[in-house]
């Protein structure tokens, strides 16, 4: 694979409270390849919009980056001062968050949004500027872009608006978009329509996406690899077939059991039993002022053992995954 | 259970219609000559509930669906129409008496419990209120129960909403819509605030107490991969109006109204078949100005002539209920 484009090594977010300090994100690793689509699942409080967030350079104090590094092209990103680090966000690194409405400001029109970003991060004049941003709004789908450029967000529906969110994000070719539940506001057919547009811009333009989301079919149908996220740790990680077929980790094997899918139904007359009971995962999440010691996942696992809850297992690599799991510590397949 | 000797429908509407005014201010009506504007968020549903089914209602949001079970409960009264419970109309005195045999389950499990009531006093409200206990250690002891059927403690009686998760709440809701021993449960998207594998535990203890105490569920959902685990039958809404119902198997295995295809194409594919998947153009129209004819037939790749100009009916189509001029004349493929 080439040299990656986005790398996090190590990555901790804490949170300092008077209680004492919580560990958000706790030494994290990965890396996404240009042109590359990684996914993050997990459930709320999982850390993965954490995760998003320490990319960008956006946590909310007092959350802040405790260990660990992000590079971008080489670049480190968590160092960098207030000011570079802003220039970076919007010029190489776009972000898309989950509700279009509170992405865009209510009081300037669509056009005057985009072309603003275009002349922050690009050396064009502004005529430039507003033909680069009709063509950009044609580009995510928006139908007679030259006569919704005028308009304001509340003009546009929620679909139209993520798009109009998404050619923000895309304003000054960015190498990487972190996309933070981007279509989860949406209904199901408008769903479909932007994980299309978001899979084809990434792959037209080579641009990397880190896609956070808790939708699993999202994950399916748009992502190369994805890793799954339980209490701060990365528990599984790779490509999405092997991961959603052949899940290794236990919690990533009950979280593929418990989405209910479009039953292929039996043919009417097998009475009861006709519903079949989801896997269930006992349990919920621990809070993160009582994660436990060892593998956060082991009150939960129904296949833990007494290394479990003493030593926090490492990622190791099964086939083509990264498992963090003590079951496939010997066997090292 | 004293009518389930009783083999007619639980539930029955009859064209029932809901419009909400929508229009500007009084003095804004008067200055600007700004019309009365109606909405009409439910128009002409029509459909039975048998007992101790699963009915599910699926369809985007602004379909109409939650102000449907708004309606059966009565937090809505019906513009037109007749809702009748076991054969009373709702909208009659004599139904007073049946309201307590119905109860609801809401979306938002951190917005429908009262964070300074204790478990206790939550869950005991109805019992309270319909007085179907009398002392205080009767009435805690049914609480104690109410929670350990939902896989709580009896412990978590002295808790507040706000020490549990949102999966616990969900439970604590469901103790409460049941400590009225209703036979009857309009749940609103019941599942939509949660995780899925706390998900996965609320869809099981539902299917686990509709078999013990032979409930009758109305089921409303966005969600159809959810719809096609809890329902027996499905009706899918589109513009406040019913585009199809039909049996779960045949309406997932066999979809029929053009819009019901649509929406099963769209869902997210689990199993990556690599299956083209064609994302439908187009978005749900402004309800304040619904199109003429078909409310579907702007978005739809069949319409012709008369999807514009003239409704369609509801009518059955095999064992289903379509509302398509082309399923009708047939020139839908199967």
């Amino acid at each position: 694979m080439s040299e990656p484009l986005l790398e996090v090594k190590d990555l901790r977010v804490e949170f300092p409270t008077r209680r004492g300090t919580l560990t958000a994100v706790d030494r994290i690793s990965f890396s996404i390849a240009p042109g590359e689509v990684l996914g993050v699942v997990g459930e709320s409080g999982a850390g993965k919009s954490l995760t998003g967030m320490a990319i960008i350079g956006l946590l909310e104090p007092p959350g802040r980056i405790a260990g660990g590094e992000i590079r971008l092209e080489g670049t480190r990103l968590d160092t960098l001062p207030y000011e570079q680090m802003r220039r970076i966000r919007g010029r190489r690194i776009g972000a898309i968050f989950q509700d279009p409405l509170t992405s865009l400001n209510p009081l300037y029109t669509i056009g005057e949004q985009l072309v603003e970003t275009i002349l922050t991060h690009l050396d064009v004049s502004q005529a430039q500027a507003r033909s680069r941003a009709i063509a950009l709004l044609g580009e995510v789908g928006i139908p007679a872009p030259e006569s919704r450029f005028d308009h304001y967000p509340h003009h546009f529906s929620g679909g139209m608006r993520q798009r109009v969110v998404i050619a923000l994000a895309l304003c000054a070719e960015p190498r990487l978009i972190v996309a933070d539940e981007p279509t989860t506001a949406l209904d199901v057919s408008i769903q479909a329509q932007i994980i299309t547009l978001l899979k084809r811009l990434a792959r037209d333009h080579g641009t990397a996406v880190l896609l956070i989301t808790h939708d699993m079919g999202v994950i399916a149908e748009t992502a190369d690899r994805v890793a799954v996220m339980y209490a701060g740790r990365i528990a599984e990680i790779g490509p999405v077939r092997d991961v959603i077929h052949a899940p290794r980790h236990p919690y990533s094997v009950g979280l593929m059991g418990s989405i209910p899918k479009i039953r292929q139904h039996a043919t009417a007359g097998a009475e009861r039993e006709r519903r079949p009971r989801l896997v269930q995962i006992e349990g919920s999440m621990p809070r993160l002022n009582a994660i436990p010691p060892g593998c956060a996942f082991h009150p939960r696992c129904p296949k833990r053992f007494e290394r479990c809850d003493r030593e926090r297992p490492e990622p190791i690599a099964i086939g083509t995954n990264q498992t963090a799991c003590w079951l496939y510590a010997e066997r090292g397949e | 259970m004293q009518n389930a000797a009783n083999s007619g429908p639980l539930l029955r509407l009859t064209e029932v219609s809901r419009d909400f005014d929508v229009s500007r201010p009084w003095l804004n009506r008067v200055l600007e000559g700004a019309p009365h504007q109606l909405l009409r968020a439910v128009d002409g549903m029509s459909f039975e509930l048998r007992r101790g089914e699963t009915l599910a209602l699926v369809g985007e949001s602004g379909c109409g669906k939650s102000t449907v079970a708004r309606l059966i409960v009565g937090l809505y009264t019906p513009t037109t129409g007749r809702i009748e419970f076991d054969g009373t109309d709702l909208a009659t005195p004599a139904a007073a008496g049946l309201r307590r045999r119905m109860q609801m389950i809401f979306q938002d499990p951190y917005a429908s419990l009262n964070p300074r009531w204790r478990v206790m006093d939550i869950v005991a409200e109805p019992i309270r209120v319909l007085g179907l206990a009398k002392s205080p250690a009767e009435i805690g002891e049914r609480v104690a129960e109410l929670l350990v059927q939902v896989g709580l403690a009896r412990e978590d009686r002295e808790k507040y909403p706000h020490e549990f998760s949102g999966g616990q709440r969900q439970r604590i809701s469901i103790a409460r819509a049941l400590s009225g021993s209703p036979e009857f449960l309009v749940c609103d998207e019941p599942t939509s605030a949660l995780d899925v594998s706390v998900q996965a535990q609320i869809l099981n203890l539902m299917s686990a107490l509709q078999e013990k105490l032979g409930l009758t569920y109305l089921f409303i959902s966005h969600n159809l991969a959810v719809v096609s685990h809890v329902a027996d039958r499905v009706g899918v809404m589109y513009l406040g109006r019913l585009a199809e119902l039909a049996d779960a198997d045949e309406l997932f295995a066999h979809p029929k109204h053009p819009y019901t295809r649509m929406l099963l194409d769209a869902i997210p594919d689990l199993e990556m078949s690599g299956n083209a998947r064609t994302p439908v153009a187009g978005e749900v129209p402004n309800p304040l100005n619904p199109p003429p004819g078909c409310a579907f037939h702007p978005r739809c790749p069949h319409a012709n002539e008369r999807c514009r100009v003239e409704r369609p009916a509801v009518l059955s189509h095999g064992t289903a209920l379509v509302a398509c001029h082309a399923v009708q004349e047939g020139r839908l493929s199967a």
